[in-house]
């Protein structure tokens, strides 16, 4: 159901329709003083308007500032649009979350040990605490937390993964969402939240922009601009004074325009769609946050902590080579481990039939009558037995047993090496001759050490956690190349491996499942649970990844960064804006007292109309022309902050400076072609 | 413009950068209470004023504490002024018998000294007696200018910190910015001012006769001290009225070369010291390199503007080769004088050897100009270090989001209440300068002060509001400054200009040493190529500069184009 969010269009009809509507709603000054340049821009044009109604009234030149005031309501109105949008499009997806949203009637227990004493309850009546019986075909009332059971639950609801996981009392697979259902079996539920804060509830909340707080850099950014509005205002209204002694009047549509155009209203337009926009990309992706701070954060971030299994290797050990004793040639250690493991169904065993068959051709055939001999923990060995030749495979010391004699020093070497490594030897034997060694490891996941390379390059830092022992870690740490690694963690080393980085100044992230990752997951700074999960450690989390892939946590970052990168970028563009815009207006409003500053005139615009106007009118464009960009995003590349800042310095900074002087110079010679100059 | 006229702007600006660097380094090691070359000498007295004042310099002060200390000490010396002021005529040192300042002056002259302001609506020579001079203006050139060496300080700490809660110590800063820095540099100064012949005498004045036999009065007076710390302090208060034009503040083009690189070598050396107490030199260096590029490109400006002179009196028949020579003393010349005249306002330095007034409407653009940027390239010392810093945390801010990460410098997360405090101290320059000088030009008592109509009158008016409110102190001569609306007025904005600016920047200092300095990484947002010198020039060009564009139109702007036209007011 998530997935099919994806296919919301960047301009789905329905949503424009429903935006444009909004924006006009969103009009009402009340809801837009939070934010200041465009409530500025509103007060502007609605004095604007007044003088344009008052003049066309009283018979004096009206046309000219009732086109500016045009103009400044289409700004308001087009960054009311870009909000708007960005809200439709969370809101969308919201509503296929809605659709989940159990009103279904629950089972509630007044004894949760007696299955048989239920009362038919409404799911909003139950609070937190309540113990409800959830039964096969039942949809879960609430989130909440299993006391006793085991059933099959279905969570496409929620994960829009449709094959149906196993939950149970206990462990690290004991937390159940609301709207999900039980296929098999029954639960007894602890329900955990109370109606209306329900995880469902938070993330329809979140993405629709409703409960959207500003995120600390969101603030500090307001400030920022709500501060270059005052200084502009000062500029502006002081000019009346400094121009009347120069012996002009200046009137209030031209101080109007000068005003709209200098304040960052572009910024300012885009701000919350960006934000909103932000979080939309990250449901998108199956993540959810419980705040906007902790997107933020997340691109902050600079040491990622990860599971080393399920994120950096495949979690099962595979063939990584063979080596044959003294008189085995390749092949013939090739063939015997293939032999050896044709009965072996496991992962290990289709591991070496696998790797002989890529690099060496060999697909053996099960001979008829063949017996094949299953592992068990007493022999500690498996293998096959077919027309009197008996192949053999198996942990070292029981088949050196079997074999008999000493072990030749080729073989004791490639034994050493590969559990100095890491890995796992196994032995292989034919008819009771050692033929040699096959070597078992963690693979590592293709691509993941270029992966880390990427993120070393941003300035992040990759550490490992592991169960394994220290030999094996840094082995796989070197093969991975993560930057460092904790062997045999426990939870409480995670822990103080977290406040250890922390305390030298740095932003953690780590994700986790269980219940003892709680602790540390509330820790660090971005802390993302899977949804698999306990509900412990979704409650101590501030991201919940609804896939429960440990790998995400790199995308998390990116998207992190990517949000404010947008913001920078479309700041950066707003203020470099400003410096064409002096050159279209100043010379436009002085010409009259002082012609001779027509030379500043250097876009060579029309009229000194048509040159304010076209201003005004670029400045509201960009708004909307920007709006793609702020919904998707700036384009994250993994570069590292001097590369990434020449790039976009150059695109945001430079092309903010000179896109206007060409939009402007277009808009007048269009403004002329149709005779207004 | 000539090749020896470029050669001595080049000249100039290489002897300052040259003597940054190691002066640069003696000020960030004194100033952190280390040793050096002179602590055999001055070591035994500083320990003696600690001693004697009670003061641990050892105890570190808060942020509040430190702008209470440093308020009560600007106040202090605002009273003590003030009374000196008033009342000269009971004071000793009084050879000509000079009355007391009227209240509104002494006000005015008072805030302007305490604010390393100088701006002098009097004239020294016939106002002051040399008691007053001595006792009154010659200690507070001092003190403004440690008091900027120790909030700058203060501020450069915070940057070095992690999590503490303190900045240093205000009182042990003062001391060591006055006993280390600037005593020894004004010493070495105006000995060699004296050797090329500026006078110090307690003399009143000699009475010549001239070749045509009239009786001329020359005054005199303890003028070489006074200059050095004129100069190395940044604050620009003549001994004369027509300061350094006067040949007895500046006798020669060699004594200019002097008092050229005396008022740049301290602002300079403050960006050096920065980098050596943040622990990356680098981080100053590039500071450095904003400040210089910045006041080469203005000083050349103003070089090719003055060089090119004014078409309308070439038409007349004024010989072009020299430049315009209105208002310049022959003996520097228009390079020496435009060069001085881009340095007196790219540092807070009222000092000029030339009348600005009379420069080319560009030339004049670009001292105005210069001011309007926050008195930040390089800016008065201290005061342009920590101008400098707020405009590098607006940068890093605006630019910084785009690496992707929250934006720091120099390990500092720069915040919410960082950009609340940066943008109230950006916020004092526009509100002083464009209201006080719309203020004034609507006013019958504003316009009465001007001595030209059109838009040169426009720059008069808003070169004083500027001058006052960056703490320069030159004027456009010509403006009959003690009046009642610009005694009272440009002394407040003198003073909101300093302290207005000075509270928020330690408040923010305040706020950041408290913060984590974070490590570096390949992440963090590089602060000292030259991408961040583009873009803090950028910054401090937009952000500082372009609000007053339209202001600056109806003035020099205007004058220009018009003058180009052939128009005259």
């Amino acid at each position: 159901m998530v997935q099919t969010a994806d296919t919301i269009a960047l301009f789905d009809s329905t949503i424009i329709a429903r935006a444009a509507r909004d924006a006009f709603a969103k009009l009402n000054p009340a809801r837009l003083i939070r934010n200041p340049v465009i409530f500025v821009t509103e007060i502007v044009a609605v004095l604007v308007t007044v003088l344009a109604i008052r003049n066309a009234m009283t018979g004096q030149p009206w046309t000219f500032a009732a086109s500016i005031a045009v103009w400044l309501w289409l700004t308001v109105l087009f960054a009311t649009f870009a909000e708007a949008v960005a809200e439709g499009r969370g809101r969308a997806r919201a509503e296929s979350l809605r659709r989940a949203r159990s009103d279904a009637v629950a089972k509630l227990m007044a004894n949760p040990a007696d299955r048989t004493r239920i009362t038919a309850t409404p799911a909003s009546a139950l609070r937190r605490g309540s113990v409800v019986l959830v039964e096969a075909g039942d949809l879960m009332p609430s989130d909440g937390e299993i006391i006793e059971g085991v059933a099959s639950v279905n969570e496409s609801a929620v994960t829009g993964e449709s094959a149906p996981v196993i939950r149970e009392a206990g462990g690290d697979r004991s937390a159940v969402t609301g709207g999900t259902q039980v296929v098999s079996d029954w639960l007894v539920v602890r329900i955990t939240a109370d109606p209306g804060s329900t995880f469902l509830d938070r993330m329809i909340g979140l993405v629709e922009g409703a409960s959207r707080r500003k995120t600390p850099n969101e603030i500090a950014l307001d400030i920022l601009l709500a501060g270059l509005t005052i200084i502009f205002l000062i500029a502006v209204v002081t000019l009346v004074g400094l121009a009347k002694y120069s012996g002009t009047d200046l009137g209030v549509p031209v101080l109007a325009a000068l005003l709209v155009t200098l304040i960052p209203t572009t910024i300012g337009g885009l701000l919350s769609a960006i934000g909103i926009a932000g979080m939309d990309r990250l449901v998108r992706f199956n993540v959810v946050a419980t705040s906007g701070r902790a997107v933020e954060a997340a691109g902050d971030v600079d040491t990622l902590l990860l599971d080393k299994t399920g994120t950096i290797t495949f979690g099962n050990r595979m063939c990584a080579g063979l080596t044959g004793v003294p008189g085995v040639d390749e092949r013939a250690i090739a063939e015997a481990a293939a032999m050896a493991s044709l009965g072996d169904d496991t992962p290990e065993g289709r591991s070496i039939l696998a790797w002989v068959r890529d690099r060496h051709g060999l697909v053996p055939a099960t001979p008829a009558g063949a017996e094949a001999i299953p592992f068990s923990a007493t022999t500690r060995v498996s293998g096959l037995d077919a027309n009197g030749r008996v192949w053999r495979k198996g942990a070292v010391d029981s088949l050196l047993k079997l074999a008999g004699g000493e072990p030749p020093a080729v073989f004791s070497a490639a034994v050493d090496r590969i559990a100095r490594a890491g890995g796992t030897p196994l032995a292989v034997a034919l008819d009771g001759r050692l033929m040699g060694v096959i070597e078992l490891k963690d693979i590592v996941k293709p691509g993941i050490r270029d992966r880390f390379a990427q993120l070393r390059a941003m300035g992040i830092r990759t550490v490992m956690i592991t169960g394994d022992n220290k030999v094996t870690a840094a082995a796989i740490a070197t093969e991975a190349g993560v930057d460092d690694f904790l062997a045999q963690a426990t939870p409480q080393d995670k822990l103080d491996y977290i406040r250890k980085v922390q305390a030298e100044g740095r932003l953690v992230a780590m994700c986790g499942d269980g219940t003892n990752d709680a602790p540390a997951l509330a820790q660090a700074d971005v802390g993302v649970a899977m949804q698999t999960g306990t509900q412990a450690a979704r409650e101590a989390g501030n991201m919940v990844d609804l896939d429960s892939d440990p790998t995400k946590l790199i995308e998390v970052v990116e998207i992190g960064k990517q949000l404010l990168i947008t913001r920078g970028s479309l700041t950066t563009f707003s203020i470099a804006n400003d410096v064409s815009k002096y050159f279209a207006i100043l010379p436009a409003i002085f010409v009259a007292t002082y012609p001779e500053l027509g030379t500043l005139n250097v876009m060579r615009l029309a009229s000194p109309q048509s040159a304010i106007l076209s201003a005004v009118i670029f400045n509201a464009l960009i708004i909307v022309a920007l709006v793609p960009l702020a919904l998707r995003g700036v384009r994250f590349r993994p570069l590292g902050a001097a590369a990434l800042l020449r790039r976009n310095l150059l695109v945001y900074g430079l092309g903010g400076l000179v896109a206007p002087f060409a939009g402007i110079k277009l808009i007048d010679m269009i403004l002329s072609l149709l005779g207004f100059a | 413009m000539t090749l020896i006229g470029w050669a001595q702007v080049a000249l100039a600006l290489i002897l300052v950068f040259l003597a940054a660097v190691p002066l640069g380094r003696y000020v960030a090691a004194v100033m952190q209470g280390g040793r050096s070359a002179l602590s055999p000498v001055l070591g035994p007295v500083e320990r003696g004023i600690y001693a004697l004042c009670g003061v641990n310099p050892a105890h570190g002060m808060g942020w509040r504490g430190y702008v209470a200390a440093l308020l009560v000490l600007n106040a202090l010396h605002f009273l003590l002024l003030y009374a000196i002021l008033r009342g000269q005529y009971y004071l000793p040192f009084n050879p000509q018998g000079f009355s007391g300042m009227s209240p509104r002056l002494a006000f005015n002259t008072a805030i302007s000294f305490v604010t390393n302001t100088n701006w002098q609506a009097y004239a020294g020579e016939s106002t002051l007696s040399h008691g007053a001079q001595m006792l009154g203006l010659t200690v507070h050139n001092f003190l403004s200018a440690a008091t900027g060496i120790a909030a700058a300080c203060a501020v450069s700490r915070a940057f070095a910190a992690s999590r503490l809660r303190t900045l240093g110590n205000l009182w042990a800063d003062v001391t060591r910015a006055m006993l280390y820095i600037l005593m020894p540099l004004a010493l070495v100064v105006a000995s060699l001012l004296l050797a090329m012949g500026v006078p110090q005498t307690l003399a009143g004045s000699v009475d010549a006769t001239t070749l045509e036999g009239a009786k001329q009065t020359i005054a005199l007076g303890p003028v070489a001290f006074q200059e050095a710390i004129k100069l190395v302090g940044t604050n620009g208060g003549g001994f004369f009225n027509a300061n350094s034009a006067h040949p007895f503040e500046n006798p020669t083009a060699l004594s200019n070369l002097l008092e050229n690189w005396s008022l740049l070598i301290l602002p300079f050396s403050m960006a050096v010291a920065f980098g050596r107490i943040v622990g990356d030199r680098r981080q100053g260096f590039a500071l450095m390199w904003v400040m210089g590029s910045l006041l080469a490109v203005f000083a050349g400006l103003t070089y090719a503007a003055e060089a090119a002179g004014n078409p309308l009196l070439h038409a007349l028949g004024v010989d072009a080769v020299a430049g315009n020579m209105e208002g310049k003393e022959v003996r520097f010349g228009v390079a020496a004088s435009s060069l001085f005249a881009a340095s007196a306002t790219a540092t807070s330095t009222g000092a000029v050897n030339a009348m600005h007034d009379s420069f080319t409407p560009l030339g004049g653009f670009v001292t105005l100009f210069l001011m309007q940027l926050g008195e930040v390239v390089p800016g008065g010392v201290g005061s342009g270090l920590y101008g400098i810093l707020v405009f590098a945390l607006l940068a890093v801010f605006v630019a910084g989001l785009m690496v992707g990460r929250t934006p720091e410098y120099l390990g500092k997360k720069v915040q919410a209440r960082e950009i609340k405090l940066a943008m109230l101290a950006v916020l004092i320059l526009p509100l002083c300068i464009l209201g006080g000088t719309a203020m004034s030009l609507m006013t019958e008592s504003g316009t009465g002060s001007l001595s030209n109509a059109g838009p040169h009158g426009l720059s008069q008016m808003l070169y004083a509001w500027t001058s006052a409110t960056a703490n320069n102190g030159s004027a456009f001569a010509g403006i009959s400054a003690d009046t009642d609306l610009l005694d009272w007025g440009l002394g407040v904005a003198m003073l909101l200009g300093r302290f207005a600016f000075l509270v928020p920047v330690l408040a923010i200092a305040g706020s950041l040493a408290a913060k984590p300095k974070l490590p570096p990484s390949a992440g963090t947002f590089p602060t000292h190529g030259p991408l961040f010198i583009g873009l803090l020039v950028g910054v401090i060009l937009i952000l500082g500069g372009l609000q007053f564009l339209p202001a600056l139109s109806l003035g020099p702007l205007a004058e220009h184009f018009a003058m180009l036209a052939g128009k005259t007011f």
